[in-house]
C-alpha cells in the first residue's frame, strides 16, 4: 500500500509467526524501516500483531500480521528495531516477547487490558525510572543519574549515564514521565476531543501530528482535502521546520558558549512562530489544521506579509548561522563530537534530521509524499559525517530549501475552498499515513471496527526511533558533550511518552 | 571577529517595547472570551456540547465558561449561531483565584500583585524554577522564549534558576502526569518558603485536553497552593508576561487596566 491509502483488514496478509518472522525481515533487509507495529486483541484472547514496514525506494508500506499468545518469540535479537515496539507491546498487553535482550517498561502505566503486568511479581505498575538499568563494573567507573526534572525549561526525562572519568561508555535513557494515555484514549474515538490530541501529543509538533491524521481520517472517509487546504498545509508544516531548525541551531550555538547566534536565533525562532500565528492565530499553528481541510484561509494581504517577513526573517537566519559556519572554536566542538555511523543510523531505523545526517536519503516526502508533497518536491539534504556538525548543517540546509518552497507555494496558491465534509468511515479497514515533520516521520495508524470508529489508533512519533540514537552517539564521549549531543537531536520526550 | 561585529549591527536592537506599548499581535489572535448569554436561542446547548474540555456550562439561561479548561480553539465560536461566545485579541488572562477564572458576563478580575512581604522579598527580583509535568512543550516554548532578546525578561527581574534551592517560586506547566507527580512534589518541597507558584496553560490549571485521564495525578492545587494562574492552549508569551508583571507590581498603571 502507499502512503495515505486505506486496505481492508482481510486484506493485510496473515501468516504463520515464522512465515510472519522471515516476511519481516526480508523487508527490513536492503535497507527497509519499521514504520509502526501495533497489536489489536482477539476474541480469543490471542493478539493480532500488525507490522508495517516502509521501503523507501520503492515509495510503499508493506503492512504484515500473524496471531501471537501471550507469549512469542522475541524478533529484537534479529533486527534492533524491534526493541522498544516490542517493550511497548509488553507494556500494553502484557505480551512477552521471549528472549528480548532488554525487556522493561517504556512508560510506565498499567496495562490496556486487564491482565497482569510482565514487569513485576506482585502486578504493580513500577515506579517510573525505577527499574535496573545497565551497569558498568570496575575501579574508578562511576555512575551519573540526571533527571527527571532538568536544570532547563525542559521536559523530563531520566538519563543514567556510566562514565569512566570524563568519558561516558553507555548511557540508558528511561522516560514515560510525559505519559497522559492519549493512544488509549483514542479506541473508540473520533471524538470531539481527538484532534486536541493530535495537536497536543507533540505540542512543539502540533502541524505535523495534526496533518499525519487528517489525512489518516480523510483516507477512511474516502475524501480529500482541497488543493488549497494541502497547500496551506505543507507551508504550515514548513513553517514548523523552519522555527525549530532555527531555534536549534541558535540552542547548539548556546551549547557550547556562542552567544551571538544562540541570541540572534532564539528571536528568529519566535518571527517564525508568528508567521505561523498570521495564518491562524496561534504560534504553534492549533486550529489551522482539520479534517477535511484547514481552519483558515488566507487572503492576499496575508500572503504578501507572510512573504515580505519570511524573507526578512530567512536573511537574518542566514546571517546569524553564517557566523557558526566561519568561527573556529564553534567548528572545534561541532566537528567529530556525537558521531553516529551510517551502518547503525540504518540498524536502527534512525529516522528524519538525524538519519539524513549519517548520509541516508529518509524524508518521506521525498519517499513516499502525500498531500501537497506529490506535486512540489523538496530536495532531500543530507551530510555524512554523522557528527553535531552534521545535525546542524543538515537543519541548515533544511531551512534554505524550505524557505524557497514555502515561497513557491505562495505564488502559486490553488484557488477554491479549504474544506470538505467528512463522510462516514470505513469499517474494518486499515489506514497508514506518514509526515515528514521537522523531527522526522510521524507515522499515523488505524484499524476501524465494524462501525467504523477506531479499534485501536497508532501513534509513532519519530522520538520513539531516534532516542536510541542519542544513546549510542554518546559512547565514548565526554559527559559535559551530552547537553549538545542531546540538542543536536533535539527528541520529544511528550512525542515519545504520548 | 569583524564578522561577529558585523552582524551584531546587523540584528539590530529587537526587544520589544513592552510594557510601554501594547503588543503587537496578529489579527486572528484568540484572546479573552465574551460571553453573552442574552444572545443565546432558547435550549440551545451547542457551544456545550462541541466543547473538547467541557469548559461551557450553561444553567437555566445563563452560560459560563471555565477558562482554566479552555483550549482557546473556539470550537464554541464557531458553532454559536448567534454570537454569544466570541474571542476577543485581549492577552491579559492571569487571575490570582481558580474561581476568577468562571467567566460569565462580567468583566475577568485579573491578577492583584502579591501582597506586603511577598512584593518585598520578590517585586524587584523573583527566581523562578520551571517543572514540566506533562506538558506538550508548547507551554515550555513559549515560557522559555521569555528568556530571549524579544522579552528580555531578565530586565523585569524574573530569571529560571537551575535548582529549587535557589529558586523563589515554582512555575509549572503540563496536566501533572501520575509518572510526574512525585518529582514535582519533591521539587516543591525543596523550595525555601516562601514561595510562589505559577500554573501556566490550561493543562496545569485543570488538565487541559487530558482532564479525566487516569494517566493524570490532576490539578496540582490539591497539594500545591497556586498564587498565579495563566490560562491559555499554550497561552501567548505575552499572556504569561503580563502574569508575571501583574504579580509582581509591575506594570505602569495605564497598561494595568
Amino acid at each position: 500500500m502507499r502512503n495515505g491509502e486505506t486496505i481492508s483488514i482481510g486484506s493485510i496478509p496473515s501468516l504463520s509467526f515464522n512465515e510472519f518472522r522471515h516476511e519481516v525481515l526480508s523487508d527490513l533487509q536492503p535497507g527497509g524501516r519499521l514504520a509502526t507495529i501495533f497489536s489489536l486483541p482477539l476474541p480469543n484472547g490471542r493478539h493480532r500483531l500488525v507490522v508495517v514496514s516502509l521501503d523507501g525506494k520503492e515509495g510503499v508500506l508493506r503492512p504484515c500480521s500473524t496471531e501471537i499468545s501471550q507469549r512469542y518469540p522475541s524478533l529484537t535479537a534479529d533486527s534492533p528495531q524491534f526493541h522498544l515496539f516490542e517493550r511497548e507491546l509488553a507494556e500494553q498487553w502484557g505480551l512477552h516477547p521471549v528472549n528480548h535482550p532488554w525487556l522493561k517498561p517504556v512508560r510506565f502505566h498499567p496495562p490496556y487490558a486487564p491482565v497482569p503486568t510482565i514487569f513485576s511479581e506482585d502486578g504493580a505498575v513500577p515506579i517510573p525510572g525505577r527499574m535496573p538499568f545497565f551497569q558498568v563494573h570496575g575501579e574508578e567507573i562511576h555512575e551519573v543519574a540526571v533527571g527527571p526534572v532538568h536544570a532547563g525549561i525542559i521536559e523530563p526525562g531520566h538519563f543514567r549515564f556510566q562514565c569512566h572519568g570524563e568519558k561516558v561508555l553507555h548511557l540508558e535513557i528511561s522516560l514515560g514521565y510525559q505519559h497522559r494515555g492519549i493512544e488509549r484514549r483514542l479506541t473508540g474515538g473520533p471524538d470531539r476531543r481527538t484532534i486536541h490530541y493530535m495537536e497536543t501529543a507533540a505540542g512543539d509538533t502540533t502541524v505535523g501530528h495534526a496533518t499525519a491524521h487528517c489525512e489518516l481520517v480523510e483516507s477512511l472517509a474516502g475524501v480529500e482535502a482541497p488543493l488549497r487546504a494541502q497547500a496551506l498545509r505543507a507551508v504550515a508544516l514548513e513553517l514548523e521546520r523552519l522555527a525549530n531548525h532555527t531555534g536549534d541551531l541558535g540552542a547548539l550555538a548556546g551549547d557550547v558558549g556562542f552567544l551571538p547566534t544562540a541570541s540572534y536565533c532564539g528571536r528568529l525562532r519566535g518571527d517564525f512562530l508568528n508567521l505561523t500565528a498570521l495564518l491562524c492565530g496561534n504560534r504553534f499553528g492549533r486550529g489551522l489544521v482539520i479534517p477535511g481541510g484547514t481552519g483558515f484561509d488566507v487572503d492576499a494581504a496575508i500572503v504578501s506579509e507572510l512573504m515580505d517577513r519570511l524573507n526578512r526573517t530567512l536573511a537574518d537566519v542566514k546571517n546569524a548561522v553564517d557566523l557558526l559556519w566561519s568561527t573556529p572554536s564553534v567548528m572545534g566542538r561541532f566537528e567529530d563530537t556525537g558521531t553516529l555511523t551510517r551502518d547503525h543510523a540504518r540498524r536502527l531505523g534512525l529516522v528524519g534530521v538525524a538519519a539524513r545526517a549519517c548520509g541516508l536519503e529518509r524524508d518521506v516526502r521525498f519517499e513516499c509524499p502525500s498531500g501537497l508533497f506529490r506535486f512540489a518536491h523538496i530536495p532531500v539534504s543530507t551530510y555524512s559525517s554523522g557528527d553535531v556538525f552534521a545535525r546542524a548543517h543538515v537543519r541548515w540546509l533544511e531551512i534554505e530549501r524550505s524557505a524557497r518552497f514555502i515561497r513557491e507555494q505562495l505564488q502559486s496558491l490553488p484557488e477554491g475552498p479549504v474544506q470538505v465534509p467528512l463522510t462516514p468511515f470505513k469499517s474494518n479497514t486499515l489506514a497508514v499515513s506518514l509526515i515528514e515533520g521537522w523531527r522526522g516521520e510521524i507515522c499515523h495508524s488505524a484499524m476501524t471496527d465494524d462501525q467504523g470508529r477506531f479499534a485501536r489508533y497508532k501513534i509513532v512519533d519519530p522520538s520513539f526511533h531516534n532516542w536510541t540514537g542519542l544513546a549510542l552517539a554518546m559512547r565514548n564521549q565526554q559527559i559535559s558533550d551530552f547537553p549538545l549531543c542531546n540538542k543536536s537531536f533535539n527528541l520529544s520526550y511528550c512525542g515519545h511518552d504520548l | 571577529m569583524l564578522k561577529i561585529i558585523a552582524a551584531r549591527f546587523r540584528q539590530g536592537f529587537r526587544t520589544a517595547p513592552y510594557p510601554k506599548t501594547a503588543p503587537s499581535l496578529p489579527d486572528r489572535f484568540r484572546g479573552k472570551p465574551i460571553i453573552d448569554s442574552s444572545r443565546c436561542p432558547d435550549d440551545c446547548r451547542r457551544c456545550v456540547e462541541a466543547c473538547p474540555t467541557e469548559a461551557l456550562r450553561k444553567t437555566g439561561d445563563s452560560l459560563q465558561m471555565d477558562l482554566g479548561r479552555c483550549l482557546f480553539c473556539a470550537d464554541c465560536e464557531k458553532i454559536c449561531p448567534s454570537h454569544a461566545v466570541s474571542f476577543s485579541k485581549d492577552h491579559r488572562l492571569a487571575v490570582r483565584s481558580r474561581k476568577d477564572l468562571i467567566l460569565t458576563g462580567e468583566p475577568l478580575r485579573l491578577a492583584d500583585a502579591l501582597d506586603g512581604k511577598m512584593r518585598r522579598l520578590f517585586g524587584r527580583s523573583l527566581k523562578l524554577r520551571q517543572v514540566s509535568a506533562g506538558g506538550c512543550n508548547a507551554c515550555e516554548a513559549d515560557v522559555n522564549v521569555l528568556n530571549t532578546l524579544v522579552f528580555d525578561l531578565g530586565r523585569f527581574g524574573i530569571q529560571f534558576v537551575a535548582s529549587p534551592r535557589h529558586a523563589d517560586g515554582l512555575l509549572i506547566t503540563g496536566p501533572v502526569t501520575q509518572n510526574m507527580d512525585l518529582a514535582l512534589r519533591k521539587t516543591f518541597e525543596a523550595l525555601p518558603s516562601p514561595a510562589v507558584v505559577i500554573a501556566v496553560g490550561s493543562c496545569a490549571i485543570s488538565g487541559g485536553p487530558f482532564i479525566g485521564h487516569p494517566e493524570i495525578a490532576g490539578c496540582p492545587e490539591k497539594n500545591i497552593p497556586i498564587d498565579l494562574f495563566i490560562p491559555g492552549c499554550p497561552p501567548h508569551p505575552y499572556t504569561i508576561l503580563d502574569g508575571l508583571l501583574r504579580l509582581l507590581d509591575r506594570l505602569e498603571s495605564s497598561s494595568k487596566k
